[in-house]
């Protein structure tokens, strides 16, 4: 129901510690975005300027073409959902959630509406005459969201919402936060994280925030397939993406990679006669690498010094090949006998990216 | 093998012990108190609190009956009944004892055993027996005053609401009473009001010079009061307030401000962050965080600064008696217990012990009514 626009927002600490800066970016009416990065990032310091709570030290935040940097929390229109939860610990359900109404001197009759209604979609009914103490993990998150659902804000601020619950309560209030969005597809959401699953299954776009600014802005699976930066590729994706030098040879529509390591890799990446000779980083994710017979051609060769059979796939940790740290292959099935053996690995042109001094040639 | 499940630590029965030591330790000379309040003043100066439930020995002195004398040749012969003698009777409310021993002389009156014949020289003899009768057999005339004796007796232990009675019926008690419930109830309600405020201001809200005003109060709870009580009374008298319970609520509230702000501020600031922040994003202002948030969950730390300010209220004599008029209608009970029962007195220990227990019944009652706020766990379920 509303649109979010920061133009250059920066976190200044003291006037001197620069945590966030540069930050533009525009959030569409009933986009779901997810901050994710590594830790000390800012994407929580980022939240919580949109929230009010944290001081916006330069740049503009617009919700719904209003400027809101200096109106108080309470007066944008949105409504936070806690990592802690945040509960009132001595009010009933009910009362935590019509908080907020009161104090807005809403009607009784509009109270009760937004609490019967929130209370029905988040199955909180039998619950709502109890005091948070007396809830499971999962029930006191459904209360912080419920919460926020009664207020009926603009934007929906959520805060590492499931980090606090174990891993299969976490997959369970994932899918319902996946279809409490599917049920109000007109509210935007902002979700931050540092766990990439729940980024790549509820985000509409994905923001990766690294070194105090936005790394890149894009569907979880253009994030996936077509990192902007090595940061990204490295960051999105588990294992990471593997990294290798080389120097590009042939170019054209498709891109011809020389490897320090003697293999060459075949990219989808369109490059100019200039660009050869272009000392590159080519990256392949781990899941891409196939086994090839001798031969054939590959993209590296090496001796497999561990392998983790996790089941429905076979880790496979290769030892330095030339320039590189660790390598890592993962292929489908069990492989076991694969290890202290050399083989030989490659990948389709499609599945390779290039990096030239950490940027993607693709986005060039 | 030393944290087996069941099996408790060496620290466990450490720390049950040495409570159970300072618990002895405080109670040994709390009883004593009690026991010494039900006793009599003589029987407190006779003997320890510890022998009250025994019986004990005493010596009692009387004189030889006159109108009882009979001549006998040379001798004049006194007899009679001790626990008839005036002097000794009233020590012997509920009837005749069993004497054990008597004597002539005040220096040694338990010379001879009850029941024999003590010769006195120059022929005369004295005989006093277990059940009091005595005989004196001399040999001059005793003249218009009978003949000393002394005799000691096994008196049963005794205990007596008379010291209560001294002290409840004392001329303006109740009076004391209502003063000082007068003087205790607005000087620690007006203190904890203020102070949390001002607590949730140095807890929760940024403005500048916060560290500092901190600092400084963290730098008053070293003064001591006595140092004010001159300057702060001259004050009173300039502004009109004098010496009232007006004055003594400002300055009890003053005087407990700095404690009362630095206990609450320290446990608002442990609140959790996240409530605090929710209730803004929710729309709070400051005053309804503070009323419908803070001031419920900082239950535990406003009862237990109650329950301090009150005890200290209630027991200070120092600021009641500078604050407080000397008038008879203004005494607070520590002053009238002071001024009036022990001046007038001197060391009455029993009354001193029984009015201990009289001014302690209300703080007791006050601490067993709000202890049960002192509990812990009152946040659960709000965080994680």
């Amino acid at each position: 129901m509303a649109t979010l626009k920061l133009t250059d927002v920066a976190k200044t600490y003291g006037g001197t510690v620069d945590v966030l800066k540069n930050i533009n970016l525009d959030i569409e009416t009933g986009e779901l975005i997810v901050f994710v990065g590594p830790s000390g990032c800012g994407k929580s310091t980022l939240l919580r300027m949109i929230a009010g709570l944290e001081k916006i030290t330069g740049g503009e935040l617009q919700i719904d073409g209003r400027v809101v940097n200096d109106i108080p929390p309470a007066q944008r229109g949105i409504a936070m959902v806690f990592q802690s939860y945040a509960l009132y610990p001595h009010m009933t359900v009910r009362d935590n959630m019509t908080f907020a109404l009161k104090l807005a001197k809403k009607s009784k009759e509009e109270i009760d509406a937004a609490v019967s209604k929130a209370a029905k979609i988040l199955q909180l009914e039998p619950y709502l005459d109890r005091l948070p103490k007396a809830l499971s993990g999962g029930q006191r998150q459904r209360v912080a969201i419920g919460r926020s659902i009664v207020r009926d804000p603009k934007v929906y601020l959520f805060d590492e919402p499931l980090s606090n619950l174990d891993a299969a309560l976490r997959v369970a209030t994932r899918i319902e936060i996946a279809q409490l969005k599917e049920s109000m597809p007109e509210s935007t959401m902002i979700y931050v994280t540092h766990d990439q699953v729940e980024a790549m299954t509820l985000a509409s776009r994905i923001v990766v925030l690294a070194n105090k600014g936005i790394a890149q802005v894009g569907t979880p699976l253009q994030l996936y397939e077509r990192p902007e930066n090595e940061f990204v590729a490295q960051f999105i994706g588990s294992p990471a993406m593997n990294l290798l030098t080389g120097e590009i040879v042939e170019t054209g529509p498709q891109t011809t990679v020389r490897l320090v390591g003697g293999g060459t890799a075949i990219a989808d990446v369109p490059t100019q006669a200039a660009d050869k000779g272009l000392k590159v980083n080519i990256g392949v994710r781990p899941e891409d690498l196939t086994e090839v017979a001798d031969g054939a051609p590959y993209i590296f060769e090496g001796k497999v010094n561990i392998t983790e059979a996790l089941g429905e796939v076979t880790l496979l940790y290769f030892d330095r090949v030339a320039d590189n740290d660790a390598v890592i292959g993962k292929l489908p099935g069990i492989h076991g006998d694969l290890r202290g053996r050399s083989v030989r690995m490659t990948a389709k042109p499609e599945k390779v990216q290039i990096f030239h001094n950490g940027v993607s040639l693709h986005y060039r | 093998m030393d944290n087996i499940v069941g099996k408790k630590s060496s620290l466990v029965v450490a720390s049950n012990l040495t409570v159970f030591v300072l618990v002895v330790l405080w109670l040994i000379p709390t009883i004593g108190l009690l026991v010494s309040s039900f006793r009599d003043r003589d029987a407190i100066s006779a003997t320890g609190w510890w022998r009250a439930p025994f019986s004990t020995e005493q010596t009692f002195r009387g004189r030889g009956e006159l109108d009882t004398m009979t001549r006998d040749g040379a001798l004049f012969l006194l007899t009679g009944n001790v626990f008839d003698d005036p002097e000794v009777a009233p020590s012997f409310p509920d009837g005749p004892a069993t004497i054990t021993a008597f004597g002539t002389r005040g220096n040694n009156p338990g010379e001879f055993p009850a029941g024999t014949a003590a010769d006195l020289g120059n022929g005369q003899s004295l005989e006093i027996d277990r059940d009091g009768t005595y005989r004196f057999a001399l040999t001059e005339d005793p003249g218009n005053r009978g003949p000393r004796y002394y005799i000691q007796a096994k008196t049963p232990p005794s205990f007596t609401l008379d010291n209560y009675r001294t002290v409840i019926s004392a001329g303006g008690m109740g009076q004391a009473f209502i003063n000082t419930l007068t003087v205790t109830i607005p000087a620690t309600i007006i203190p904890i009001l203020m102070a949390a405020f001002a607590a949730y201001a140095l807890a929760w809200m940024d403005f500048k010079g916060r560290a500092f005003i901190i600092a400084a109060i963290i730098g008053l709870l070293v003064v001591p009061l006595q140092l004010a009580l001159v300057p702060m009374l001259q004050f009173h008298n300039q502004v009109g307030i004098g010496q009232s319970f007006l004055g003594i609520w400002l300055a009890h509230s003053a005087f407990g401000q700095p404690l009362a702000v630095y206990l609450l501020r320290n446990y608002m600031i442990g609140l959790p962050r996240d409530i605090i922040e929710s209730a803004r994003v929710d729309g709070g202002t400051d005053f309804q965080i503070f009323m419908k948030i803070v001031l419920p969950l900082s239950f535990p730390a406003l009862a237990a600064f109650a329950i301090f300010q009150f005890l200290w209220t209630w027991n200070d004599l120092l600021v009641a008696k500078v604050f407080l008029p000397s008038s008879e209608e203004t005494k607070v009970m520590t002053v009238k217990i002071a001024d009036d029962l022990l001046g007038s007195r001197g060391g009455d220990w029993g009354i001193l012990a029984s009015a201990a227990f009289v001014s302690i019944a209300v703080p007791l009652l006050v601490f067993f009514s709000l202890q049960r706020y002192l509990v812990r766990g009152l946040l659960a379920g709000s965080v994680k």
